[in-house]
């Protein structure tokens, strides 16, 4: 059985996240979500404010700013996002990651 | 107009200050755990995991797909995040996720950050993680199993994260509960599915590509043998 490499798991896996977030996203529905439904239905929906630091989002509303094709604008927004949170999770990953001076679990060569 | 893009998300303004303040508490808890679960066992190996794992999470998030009336609903992303990597560090996955959608896309609440974190990531993976392992027990070690266990904790962590929301909007006195709590439970039980078959599929794609990458898992691993290749790189 052919096992894959973890290198190989993980640039396939961002391709595939990269796909969905650039290509598919721009078609997804637009319809209100769950919680946006029923606290417009249940009259609390006006409740919802913006954050002040929210007033200049960078993608406000996964629209990337100056794209007037909204699809475009979604999928450009998509993929920096995908980028981004890659990065930041790998980042923060490499930053917490168990360091082995402890002698871990495997036996490490002492 | 303003167009909030709330989902399970829940935007600033939900939700009191106590509420809002408990909830933070709760989530910087839940992360401090996660650090020091990940100090003790993320091996350098798996440190790129938690960066594609969350970038599919937030792309799949994207991803809303309709449901009956109007509605559409989206991957939470929780269960799949603790089946993968366990509960605690999941809980650091999906907050990487849920703030970077806060303060980049302006989609959920910058003071209600820690109630989506807890709502859509640390419940979630925390109910996955405990009710994996009590299936490990319960069920026949086989794949098949596994996934149809997998389903169910997705589904579940839904309305988990939907109750927890309603409760939250009702003690926060924005909407009675008796008038919340059917409404919710009612749509989430729908976009449940959706979760339910997106992890499925992920995780199954996994499975068949490196069922040594689940953390969680409660099927009999082929042991020793089938490693022997992959060992054989690290003599030296």
């Amino acid at each position: 059985m052919s096992k894959m490499s973890t290198r190989a798991f993980v640039i396939l896996g961002l391709a595939v996240a990269i796909g969905l977030a650039t290509a598919i996203s721009p078609y997804a529905s637009a319809h209100p979500d769950g919680l946006e439904k029923v606290a417009e239905k249940k009259d609390f929906l006006d409740d919802g404010k913006l954050h002040s630091i929210q007033e200049d989002s960078p993608i406000p509303d996964y629209a990337f700013p100056g794209i007037d094709n909204e699809r475009v604008a979604t999928g450009v927004s998509g993929f920096i996002g995908v980028l981004f949170v890659f990065a930041l999770g790998y980042g923060i990953a490499y930053l917490i990651r168990r360091r082995d001076s402890s002698g871990g679990r495997s036996g490490a060569p002492a | 107009m303003l167009n909030l893009p709330v989902a399970l998300h829940i935007p600033d303004g939900f939700l009191s200050n106590g509420v809002v303040a408990v909830l933070w508490v709760a989530a910087i808890a839940a992360l401090a755990v996660g650090l020091r679960v990940a100090n003790r066992d993320l091996d350098e190996a798996r440190v790129p995991l938690l960066g594609v794992l969350a970038a599919f999470i937030f792309a799949v998030q994207m991803l809303n797909f309709p449901v009956a009336g109007g509605t559409s609903g989206h991957l939470l992303g929780a269960t799949l995040a603790a089946v993968l990597l366990g509960p605690w560090i999941a809980c650091l996955v999906m907050a990487v996720v849920i703030t970077t959608q806060a303060l980049g896309f302006a989609d959920g609440g910058v003071s209600a950050l820690g109630a989506n974190i807890v709502n859509m990531g640390v419940l979630g993976a925390l109910l996955a993680g405990y009710l994996m392992r009590a299936g490990e027990h319960m069920l026949p070690k086989t794949q098949g199993a596994f996934l149809a266990l997998v389903g169910g904790v997705a589904w579940l962590s839904v309305m988990v994260a939907a109750t927890a929301t309603s409760l939250q909007l009702a003690i926060s006195g924005t909407v009675p509960l008796g008038t919340v709590l059917p409404a919710m439970l009612g749509v989430h039980a729908l976009i449940g599915i959706g979760e339910s078959v997106i992890t499925v599929a992920a995780v199954s794609a996994v499975l068949a590509s490196r069922p040594d990458l689940i953390a969680l898992a409660t099927f009999d691993r082929p042991q020793a043998t089938p490693q022997a290749p992959a060992a054989a790189g690290s003599m030296s």
